[in-house]
């Protein structure tokens, strides 16, 4: 069972899917623990399943079979299937998530992107003032750009902004550089990194980058829908 | 912050000219809308207004046709056949009467009138009884005749725009090569008084070589019963009686046909804009569906989806209602002119009356049928999963 210090804990997590009339098992039977803090980076070749792990951790889906447990709380287990409003409920309280195509709003400005979680849920405590958010992430002369106005580097960190903004207790990324190149890859590497010593942000990375992933203090290397420690 | 009304106003800016479109079918379909319902009332009331302008609730006259001769009168036409004068005597009698007052009307052809010659209308009337009955009559320029046997006129207002004339004109009745003085020009009353030529009934009778009159008009006592009073004069030999209740309802029952087409057009309109709004909504929606399910990731609960859906199609409906009722109130005289165009029978006055009751009402409809129509493509985001948004490899 989590004990002190767990954010999170998988057993025997499974998820298959149909593909016509065959099955698929993208996760089998993967069990870790992820500690409040750490920075974890999964990698893996194409299909290994290291994004469906991390969306079953992350609350965005069911597993076919397994447990999870969120800070000491079982979420999924002996059969249950969450419906989405409870999956919803559980990823505004805990989750942040930066994904590889930022999703940015083309019609909302920069400040405008960041606050769009706030109209939805605003969790207590949550940093409402975007700008200081914006401004620590070197963003504050950008406040009233809208996305097109800005670079792909510079887009990322309005995402990871906005993935802030309720301060969540784990940030969930998704391949957060794929589409940059070195430099800014490089960037959003160190803004990662120095989230989590800071902040003891608590972040789950999935990534093809090598040297990205060498970021994380612990590595997680994913082969045929198996989890291995590095 | 941001509010969710902000977010679906930007939402709909992003593809311009798809959203300009949609509001245009809605702009035509509510000034449709609210122009026909105008319609329906405004006809109504100038009917209403036409009837009671003519100071009289019954009408006696030689046996024919009561509604084409109720026509011909409400047109300023002239009657079919004569009555003796005593019979006005012999109604007013009668308790539930209130007023009578004899006409006579008489038409004769003008060969300037026009193109090709057009009849021209008097009206004798009896100067101590009709202008007692319609009050409401005020004088432009001038006033009554001065004796119940002068030879002169009063015009209404049309009529002495449409001839040119001003008081102290003299005017020559067709055929008979009499002249008449101009004594009197009344204001525009928008009721058919505005194209009449009135004459001391004596000065028509003598003009016409006829003592006899071809219409009575009848003003009823306040609560009495008009249809004691109808049924008794109904008994008067060789008599027509014509009610304007019953007027009313024939005509209103002429034009119901026209009115069930008018507003079926404007239903069809309605569901033609209706049809564009779940159209640019939904493709909306699907174009935006990974941004949808990101929202989601960010705590957007199914039911937020919805409402930020709905809110867009509220925005456009409440916009294109407005700026389509703003129009129907600006172009309501053209509307008045096209459809007087197209009826038989067109009361004066305003034929298409908007109020702000009207336009609420239309407002409201457009709005409850648009978000009627936007409920499925809401419903269609609400059930968007966050997954649908990422690519990721499985």
């Amino acid at each position: 069972m989590p004990g002190n210090g767990i954010s999170l804990e998988a057993q025997g997590l499974t998820r298959i899917y149909g593909r016509g009339s065959e099955e698929v098992r993208a996760l089998d039977g993967v069990s870790l623990q992820i500690r409040k803090g750490e920075f974890v980076s999964f990698m893996g070749p194409s299909g290994s399943g290291k994004t469906t792990l991390v969306n079953l951790l992350g609350c965005l889906e069911n597993p076919t079979s397994g447990d999870l447990h969120l800070a000491g709380r079982h979420i999924f287990g002996h059969g249950q299937v969450l419906g989405e409003r409870d999956l919803t409920r559980i990823r505004r309280e805990v989750f942040g998530y930066i994904f590889q195509n930022f999703y940015l709003i083309p019609t909302l400005t920069v400040r405008e992107n960041v606050a769009l979680p706030l109209a939805f849920y605003t969790k207590p405590g949550a940093d409402v003032e975007v700008e200081h958010i914006l401004g620590k992430l070197g963003m504050e002369h950008r406040l009233d750009h809208l996305p097109g106005q800005i670079s792909g580097g510079e887009m990322q960190r309005v995402a990871i902004a906005r993935a802030l903004v309720n301060r969540p207790e784990i940030l969930l990324a998704d391949e957060p550089t794929g589409n940059l190149d070195t430099t800014r890859t490089g960037e959003i590497g160190e803004i990662l990194q120095e989230l989590n010593r800071s902040t003891g942000l608590t972040i789950l990375m999935v990534t093809h980058n090598p040297e990205l992933g060498r970021l994380g203090g612990r590595h997680i290397e994913m082969r045929d829908g198996q989890a291995y420690e590095t | 912050m941001i509010s969710k009304f902000q977010i679906a106003h930007k939402n709909l800016l992003r593809k311009k000219a798809r959203t300009l479109l949609t509001l245009v079918g809605i702009i035509l379909s509510s000034w449709v809308l609210v122009s026909l319902l105008g319609f329906n009332r405004g006809y109504e009331k100038a009917l209403n207004r036409d009837i009671d302008n003519m100071g009289y609730q019954v009408m006696v006259m030689a046996k024919g046709c009561p509604y084409e001769a109720a026509t011909m009168m409400l047109q300023g036409g002239a009657g079919l056949r004569y009555i003796e004068e005593d019979v006005a005597k012999s109604i007013e009698t009668r308790p539930e009467v209130d007023k009578v007052t004899p006409i006579l009307m008489q038409a004769f052809f003008d060969p300037n009138k026009g193109d090709g010659g057009g009849i021209a209308g008097y009206f004798g009337i009896d100067l101590a009884t009709f202008p007692a009955m319609k009050p409401f009559l005020r004088f432009h320029k001038g006033g009554w005749f001065k004796d119940p046997t002068a030879a002169e006129a009063v015009m209404g207002y049309e009529a002495a725009e449409l001839e040119q004339r001003e008081v102290g004109d003299l005017i020559l009745v067709p055929e008979k090569n009499v002249q008449l003085q101009v004594v009197g020009i009344l204001e525009r009353t928008g009721t058919q008084d505005d194209g009449t030529i009135f004459v001391p009934l004596k000065t028509l009778q003598k003009i016409s070589a006829l003592d006899k009159i071809t219409t009575i008009g009848i003003k009823v006592k306040k609560d009495a019963d008009i249809t004691k009073l109808e049924a008794a004069l109904y008994q008067l030999p060789d008599m027509q009686v014509v009610s304007f209740s019953q007027v009313k309802q024939t005509i209103l029952k002429l034009i119901a046909t026209a009115r069930v087409m008018v507003l079926s057009i404007a239903v069809i309109a309605l569901l033609i804009a209706m049809v564009g709004v779940v159209n640019t909504v939904l493709m909306s929606v699907l174009e935006r569906k990974h941004e949808i399910g990101i929202l989601k990731t960010m705590g957007a609960m199914p039911g937020d989806i919805f409402r930020l859906v709905w809110t867009e199609t509220l925005i456009l409906c409440a916009c294109g209602g407005l700026a389509g009722i703003g129009l129907a109130l600006g172009f309501a005289r053209l509307s008045d002119l096209l459809v007087r165009r197209v009826l038989p029978y067109a009361p004066g006055g305003e034929l298409v009356a908007i109020d702000v009751r009207l336009a609420l009402l239309t407002l409201l409809i457009i709005v409850a049928v648009g978000l009627l129509s936007g409920m499925y493509p809401a419903w269609k985001a609400g059930r968007i999963r966050p997954l649908d948004s990422i690519r990721g490899e499985g």
